[in-house]
Formats: structure tokens, sequence, C-alpha cells
């Protein structure tokens, strides 16, 4: 496991800077200019020098591969250079928002399991009963219905008991966590309905699978308890493609939700993405995708790390 | 015995409920087993054997399967009433159960520790320590060696062989009164289904367990039973001591199950006697005798259904067929034997059509053994073999799992390149490049007829498509015909060309593999274990179809398998390979009467004949351990780790082929009489 371990954190290193390079270059394929953007926001007619200017002082005009330079020395120091529209520092940039999509992501993936698992399980075991019926649906709305929708339903659902809306998002966890966790409980619910909803239709056909297994036909001739039978030969087995699903969707909720973000009015990532698109800021928008893409492999690195600690057949690969 | 019998089962009847019907998958069965007593259920699958094994158990999904019986007493106690937990303490304790694939019987996630002490500490509430103690008994008991250390480690560690083992041990944890074993060696090769049959029986003998053992190997049944069952479409047709069964079969079920088997220990000749036909589906039975359909024997009394009746007062063998006195008269001239007619096929030995001469397959392979340091190796799937093909001919390949009989066939059709040696094909040289031009000459059949056809297409599409690829048959109608003509020539009707595979039994489904192979046209078909997925009526059907076609058409076949018995009925020329070598090859007869290399003795040994009195009487070596890895073949003789002649020498040279007499050749040192 050990063995396993170090090889797989190793395998770390190279997956994040080949996505830091593919992320450089391919961003700069897309056409598009900031320098006109921004001086035709702020009116009056542009000249061609002006943009020249502009462009030095950005650093815009350096060759691609000094560009390049720079952004790669910078990486290790954690320095993603400034936002070309704000010229506020980007890591800065991100780490004010990222706090809030994390923490989002966390509420929300752990309401899932909690919601989850007992339904995934009640529905597997009682298969075909009315509850099982009744879960499925609750499941099937989850899937269906969009989150934001969901959302909505709730902040009007808000109004109606208390009269007047929470302020959303606005207090750190860190200084009132009370007072935050009221606040992010709406948000994480209306994500959480559909990611409980995914999950809990994944760990129900997954135990069904497991149940129909050999082995615990094994099992159960050897005369083990039944709850034995499907707490540890059937849960652990079933597990597996449910983590998959679980790590998948979270890192999903790191990469920001723009419509979420929008209807609670939160200062997440989403609106962040939205904003360096739109205005062609190319340090900001390879900051995001950089960090976003690093939660991706963070979260794979978890995934695979669980998967060997449920499996031994992975442990033990050659 | 005047003794209580073990287990007393009497009219079992098990139905499940499904969406589209009721199937009665078990129907009005009874049955006896005593204290230590060896019974065999025999027959065809989808017949009722593992239901009725399962519903002892209670082990049946209760959502759609209903139980209902007389009485199924266990030691004198009526177990059918018996409360959920209360059968728990009995399952595992008193009776247990080993079922047929070891490879997904055993949890992927759990310790072979762990599932093994887990009966011991729930029937037996021994001490974690206790358990694991016993433990390392059982794996010693069941001859895996270094117990402590295979305690920890888990199910994709061992063998197949190795993880039976592991289930019997399982089973025997508690000392159970009976084991009902479910095809426990189907899966595994000869050498090893007996070194486990001989284990189970041994270790039963010696604790006193009754066995029920549930197998389509009447070979099997030969060696072990005390008493069998026959079962069809979900009833027992026949039941008694095994002499009975064998020696006088009284109904035409069994005398049919009997004769469709190839024997090992008769002279090659002529057709095998089949039953034609299926088993009925069991949703919608026929009336009456429900094997009126393929019986040879039905008249209209048989309209109504005969009672499982005692042959004679006390004689303990019971049939159910209106005729079962006049059956056990004729015996197995009831199913016409056209065997006169069909003398062997004598080949021309001039001109072959295939010839490989110092052919090999090496693999390069290399995987982590430490942490990031990696091995690499060669594996010798294939190394020197040498042989000719005739116009007509039958060549078998056998050998255990993984000793390189596909990657010869492989080879030979260029999937793989091979990695050295010449391959001529009608006396042209066959490389990367001409190969192209005979690949319609050479053609192919798969085990698993299933994962080789097509899902989503036709059977028509699938038999027209390599006519229209190689624009054999441009016009469309014509093409039809031909296809119409590929379904009857193979036994299949014209009307089955809009069928899907699934819609298809794996028997017919193995036919239209062979049909595809044949629309080409074919000079040789290398025929990869065509029959082993099979039961045995329908393994002789399609036996007799091959023949038949060879007969027919002249064409040549490389028949790749692991039963003996069927190579040997079928191929007129053997060649027994180990670890990528030849050890023997020779005239089918001649390997079979006068086997001359201890791995080719050894093989035969393994394989039961299904005659008690001959299984029985006969001595057998039973070949000890398992195949060695490839990637580290013993020094010299790669059979010296396993042989049961091994000298010094044998490790010093890798023995060469030597000519005994007329084209039959070993390679081994110690055999006398070499030229
Ligand atoms: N592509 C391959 N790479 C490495 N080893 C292989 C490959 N194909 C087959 N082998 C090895 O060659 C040996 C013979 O395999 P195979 O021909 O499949 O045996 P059989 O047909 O008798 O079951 C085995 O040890 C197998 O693992
Ligand atoms: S009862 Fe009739 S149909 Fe049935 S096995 Fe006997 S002879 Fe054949
Ligand atoms: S050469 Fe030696 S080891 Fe090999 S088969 Fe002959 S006796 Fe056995
Ligand atoms: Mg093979």
């Amino acid at each position: 496991m050990l063995a396993y371990t170090i090889r797989r954190i190793l395998l770390v290193i190279p997956t994040l800077l080949a996505v830091a390079v593919l992320v450089f270059f391919v961003l700069r394929v897309v056409p598009g200019d900031i320098v006109e953007i921004k001086l035709a926001a702020e009116g009056g007619i542009i000249s061609a020098e002006e943009i020249q200017k502009e462009k030095e002082r950005l650093g815009l005009d350096d060759p691609i591969m000094v560009q390049f330079y720079k952004y790669m020395i910078g990486l290790p120091r954690g320095d993603l250079g400034i936002s070309l529209w704000t010229e506020n520092n980007v890591s800065e940039e991100i780490m004010s928002r990222i706090g809030l999509s994390f923490e989002l992501a966390i509420l929300s993936t752990i309401l899932a399991v909690l919601i989850a698992f007992p339904l995934g399980t009640i529905s597997a075991l009682y298969r075909g009963s009315i509850l099982d019926y009744v879960i499925r649906i609750i499941t099937i709305g989850g899937i269906a219905v969009p989150s934001f929708w969901f959302g909505m339903l709730l902040i009007m659902l808000i109004l109606a008991t208390f009269g007047n809306l929470p302020p959303l998002g606005t207090i750190s966890i860190f200084d009132d966590p009370k007072t935050n966790l009221y606040q992010m409980i709406w948000p994480a619910l209306s994500v959480g309905y559909r990611y409980s909803s995914v999950v809990a239709r994944m760990l129900r056909s997954s135990i069904l699978e497991v149940l129909s297994e050999d082995y615990i036909r094994t099992a159960r001739a050897k005369g083990v308890f039944e709850r034995i039978v499907i707490v540890k030969h059937g849960m652990r087995n079933a597990l597996l493609p449910t983590v998959t699903v679980i790590g998948l969707e979270f890192a999903f909720l790191l990469g920001g939700l723009v419509v979420t973000e929008s209807v609670f009015n939160l200062n997440g990532i989403g609106k962040l993405f939205v904003d360096s698109v739109v205005r062609n800021d190319l340090n900001l928008l390879q900051g995001l995708v950089l960090t976003v893409a690093t939660g991706f492999v963070l979260v794979n690195l978890i995934i695979d790390l669980l998967y060997a600690a449920l499996d031994p057949r992975i442990r033990y690969q050659k | 015995m005047s003794e209580l019998p073990l287990l007393d089962v009497r009219n079992l009847q098990v139905e499940f409920k499904l969406k589209n019907g009721t199937v009665r998958a078990v129907d009005n069965v009874s049955f006896q087993v005593n204290r230590g007593e060896f019974l065999s259920i025999v027959g065809e699958s989808g017949c009722g054997k593992s239901v009725t094994a399962l519903s002892i158990m209670k082990l049946l999904p209760k959502r759609v399967a209903e139980i209902k019986a007389d009485y199924v007493k266990f030691d004198g106690q009526d177990i059918t009433n018996l409360s959920e937990n209360e059968m728990r303490k009995i399952r595992g304790r008193r009776m247990s159960m080993i079922f047929q694939e070891p490879m997904t019987s055993l949890n992927p996630v759990l310790t072979i520790g762990d599932q093994l002490t887990e009966p011991l500490i729930t029937h037996l509430e021994m001490s974690e320590e206790e358990a694991n103690n016993r433990a390392i008994e059982l794996l010693n008991m069941v001859g895996i060696p270094e117990p402590e250390k295979r305690l920890t480690q888990y199910p994709h560690q061992f063998s197949g062989g190795m993880r039976q083992r592991v289930m019997i041990a399982i089973g025997l944890a508690c000392e159970p009164d009976l084991i009902i074993a479910d095809e426990p060696t189907t899966a595994l090769d000869v050498t090893i289904q007996a070194q486990i049959l001989e284990l189970l029986k041994d270790i039963c003998n010696r604790l006193g367990v009754a066995i029920i053992m549930i197998t389509h190997n009447l070979g099997v049944v030969a060696a072990y039973a005390d008493k069998v069952n026959v079962m069809y479409a979900a009833r027992i047709v026949e039941k008694g001591g095994a002499s009975d069964i064998f020696g006088k079969p009284s109904h035409p079920y069994t005398i049919g199950l009997l004769r469709s088997v190839p024997r090992m220990d008769k002279k090659r000749g002529g057709r095998l006697a089949t039953i034609e036909g299926l088993p009925p589906n069991l949703m919608a039975p026929p009336s009456g005798c429900r094997f009126k359909p393929r019986c040879p024997m039905a008249a209209d009394t048989c309209d109504s259904s005969p009672e499982l009746k005692e042959r004679a007062k006390g004689k303990n063998h019971f049939t159910a067929c209106f005729y079962s006195d006049d059956a056990n008269k004729k015996g197995a001239s009831i199913y016409v034997s056209d065997k006169d007619k069909f003398k062997p096929i004598k080949v021309k030995k001039d001109k072959p059509v295939l010839s490989v001469r110092g052919l090999k397959q090496h693999f390069g392979v290399s995987f982590r053994s430490g942490w990031l340091s990696s091995v690499s190796g060669t594996v010798k799937a294939v190394d020197d073999i040498s042989f000719d093909v005739y116009p007509g001919e039958t060549v078998g390949l056998v050998g255990e799992s993984g000793c390189g009989k596909t990657s010869v066939g492989r080879a030979i059709l260029h999937l793989n390149l091979p990695t050295g040696g010449e391959l001529k094909f009608n006396e042209k040289e066959l490389n990367q490049k001409s190969v192209a031009l005979v690949r319609q000459d050479m053609q192919v059949i798969f085990q698993d007829p299933f994962s080789s056809l097509n899902p989503r297409m036709t059977i028509g599409q699938i038999l027209e498509e390599p006519l229209k690829v190689h624009k054999i048959e441009t016009d469309e109608v014509a093409r039809a015909e031909r296809v119409s003509e590929l379904l009857t020539k193979v036994g299949l009707y014209p009307y089955m060309r809009d069928r899907y595979p699934h819609e298809l039994s794996g028997g017919q489904r193995q036919r239209v593999g062979i049909a595809r192979a044949l629309c080409m046209e074919p000079k040789i078909i290398i025929c990869d274990e065509p029959v082993s997925a099979l039961d045995v009526s329908v393994q002789a059907q399609i036996i007799n179809l091959l023949e038949d076609l060879q007969r027919e058409l002249g064409i040549a076949y490389l028949f790749i398998a692991h039963d003996l018995a069927v190579v040997k009925h079928i191929s007129h020329k053997v060649i027994v390979m180990y670890l990528g070598k030849v050890m023997e090859i020779g005239d089918s007869d001649t390997i079979y009467g006068e086997p001359k290399h201890p791995y080719t003795k050894a093989l035969l040994d393994a394989a039961p004949i299904p005659d008690p009195k001959k299984e029985r009487g006969r001595e057998k070596i039973i070949l000890k351990g398992e195949l060695p890895s490839p990637l580290n073949p013993p020094k010299g003789c790669v059979f010296s780790s396993r042989c049961n002649f091994v000298t010094e020498d044998c490790r010093k040279v890798s023995p060469e082929l030597v000519d005994f007499d007329n084209n039959h050749l070993a390679a081994c040192i110690n055999i006398e009489g070499g030229k």
C-alpha cells in the first residue's frame, strides 16, 4: 500500500506540469484581445499607439516563449501573475473566492452522503417495495430538476417561512461559524439534492449488483449473519463505484456553479470564471483553469488511494 | 441400512415467479442421502440440478422462488419451515456448499484468512486466535503450502485450483455432515480436477461427510458416486446405485447421455449417438413424458406422465418410463446408430494443406517488481513446434490451459506475428503478406459462440457479410440462397436467418459459428475449444456435424481442446503440448493406447472414464502441482518439476522428440525403445 501510495503521489507532479503547459498554450490559441476590449470599455477613440503602449505595459508584447518562461517560473511560488483587467494579483483573487466554492462543495458532499447512503441502501435492500419506489421518484427528481431552480424554490420557501432572506455568503466560517453555516446551508441543499440523488442511485445499483455476486452467495452458504453479509461482504465492494461518483461530483463543484451562485448571490469561483472569459483575461483564466484542474487531479488522487484501500487487487497491482 | 437417512427429500417443488410466467424448475423430486454417502446429480444444463441444491440450502432469492415440499428432513428434522435464523445456524455448520466458479466465489476484497475463519467464529464461537490456528490446519489439510502466509493474502493471488481448495476448506471448516458441490471442477483442467476430487473424496471419507455432487461429467460420476440421480426437465427420470445406472440404464435419456459422450477407452470409429433436439423450455414443458419429443421409443402411451417406479422390489433402482424394461434390454441400440455407415475417414498423406516447422511464438513481457523497478522476461508460449495437417485430416492439440494451444492457432492465422519458424499453406510460404491471400481458406471457430457473433446482426446478416466482403456472391438472391443452404448444412432452419444470436441456444450459436466458417469454403478450420461450453448431448451433435462436413467437403481441422476424450474421438493425429513444447505426437489410437510420455500418461490418468468398473479398477498417477510460470520454466525438460519419473539428467538437457515407431514421437530421455 505504501509503495502504491508513493508511486501514485509521485505521478501527480508530471500530471500537473503537463496541465500547466497545456493550459498556457491552448488559451493562447483562442483569438481575442483584452486590450481592445478594455480600452473600448473606457470609451473614446483608441489609437493603435495606445493599444501598443498598453500591451507593452502588460507584457503582452513579449515573444510567447518569454511569456511562457515567466509563467512557468512563477508557478512553483504560487505566482500566477496579475489580472489583465483589474491588475490584481491572480492568486489572491482566486484565493478570495475559492474558499467559498470549497466550503459549498464540502457542505454539499456531507449533505449528499448523509442523505444518499441511507436512501441508496434502503432502496436496494427493499427493492420493489413502496419505499423503493418513493425513493426512486425522489432521486429521479433530483436528477431531472436543475439545481438552481430547486435553489429558487428553496428561497421562496425561506421567504414564506421566515419572511426574510438570510444575508448570503458574506461571513467567513472562521469568524462566525453559526451564521455562516446558516447562510451556506441553503445553497448546499440546493446543490446537494441533485448530488445525493446521483450518489443514491449509483449506490442502489451497485449494491444490487454486488448482492447478486457469487461471493455473496458463498457468504450466505457459510451461515454468516445477514447483516454481516451486507455490511462486510456487500458494502465494501459496492462502495467502489460510489466513491468515484462522489469524487467527480466534488471536483465538479470546485469548478464553481455559475447559475446557483447567482441565484444565491454568492461570490464564488463560477462568477470569476464568467468574468474572465467575457473579458478575455488570459492570466486570470489560466489561473482559474489551473486551480480547478489541480483540484481535479487531487480529487482523483484521493479517489485512487481510497480505491486501493478498499480493493486489494489494486494495491497489489504490478 | 435401517439407520435414518441424513437427508430425506420428499416431493420437492421449486417455482420461479417471473414477469412473463412461472418456471417450475424442480418438479416433485424425492431422494435420500445416507451418512457418508456420495450422491451425484447429473443432467444437461437447465434441468434443475443447481436449484435442487440451492433449495435444500434455502439459498434461493425469496423474492422470486417458491419452495414447496412434503418434507425435507435433515438428520431427522424437517427443515422446510425453519426460520431464516435457524436455517443460518445449519448452513456452513452442518451442511455446506461449494460452487462452480472458483474465480468469483470468494470475496475479492477480504483476505483468505478472514473468509476462512468466518464460519469458525460464527458457528463455533472460536476466538480469533483459535480460528486462525484452525484455518492453518485446514489449509494444510487441503494441500496449500505455507498456510500462515497464505492466510493474509487475497483471492486474486491464488490460482483457480487453489481457490477451489480454499472453498473446500471453508466448506469443511466446521466439520459438517453434508457437503453439496455444484460442478466444483467444471472450470478447471483435468489434472487439477483430479487433484481436487481426490482431495474432496479423501477428506470426506475420513470425516464421514456425505457428498452431493452436481456434475455433467459422467466420468466424474463413474469414478466417485455411490448413487446417481438423473434429472431431465426438472424431474428425476432415473435414480439408483452407480453400478445400476451405468450397467443397466433403463431410461432412454440416461442411455442417450451415456452414449453421447466420446470414450477414451474405446477405439476410434463412427459417429456418436446423439439425442436430437434440445431440452424443453420449462415455462411451457410438454405434457406427459417430458422426454417424448426427443425419445426414440416414444409411443402414444407417453402422452401421460410416467411415474418414477422401482424396477424391482428392494433394488433401489427407479425409472420414470413406460417402456423401461424394453429400454433396458435394447440399451444403446434404441438410438439409430449409423456407426457402420460412417467408418472413420482415411486420410491421403501426399501433400499437406498446412505445414508447420519450428514454429515459435515468444512474447516479451515486463512487469513491475519493486516500486520503481521492473523486470522483463520472455514467455515462450510456443517454442519450436512442427507438424503437418493433410486434407481431410483432424489434428488434435491437447494440454492444460496456458500451455500454448491457442497461441499455436493464433500464430498460424497470423493474428500474432510468429517470432520464428516456417509455415506453409498448400506448399506456399505463409508470411505477413501472403496470409491475406489465403485468409478465406483458413477459418476459425471459437469456444464461445456468443461473444464471437455480433449481437446486433441477424444470423442472415452475419452469414452474408463475408460473402459480400470477399465478393464471393455479389448477387443478392444468390446470396440469400447460399445462406439458406449453409444453415441447412449445419442443421439449422433457413427461417432462423432473421433471428439474433441471443435468440439461439448455445449449440445453435456454435452451428452458426461453423456456418460462418464454412461460407468461405475453407481448406482448413482452426477450432479452438469449439465444444467446451456445450452440454454432452449438444456436444455430440456438433462433433458429428464437424465430422460429417469433413467427410463431405474434405476440410482439415486443427482441433484445440482440453477434453481428452473429445480429442481422441475426432482426431486422426494428436499433439500433446506442455509449456509451449510438444511432449508427444502420434496417431490418436496410438497415443491413447500406448502413451509413452509421462505427461501424456498423467493426462490420461486424470481424465475419468464414464464406466465405474473400469474407472475404479485402474491405477492412476495423479499429477502433483500446477503448470509452472511460463516466465520461469524448469531447466532441462520443462516437465521435470512435476514428473514422477524425473532423474538427475532430466534437469540437464531439454529432451529431443524421438521417433518410437511409425511417426509416434515423444520427448523424454527416460523411455526405452526410441530410435
Ligand atoms: N499477448 C500475450 N502476451 C504475453 N503472454 C501471452 C500472450 N498471449 C498468451 N500468452 C501466454 O502464453 C501462454 C500460452 O497461452 P495460450 O496459448 O492462451 O494457452 P492455452 O490456449 O493452452 O490456454 C500463457 O502463459 C499465456 O499467458
Ligand atoms: S415414457 Fe415414453 S417418451 Fe418417455 S422416455 Fe419412456 S418411452 Fe420415451
Ligand atoms: S525427460 Fe525426465 S522429467 Fe522429462 S518427462 Fe522424461 S522422465 Fe520426466
Ligand atoms: Mg486456450
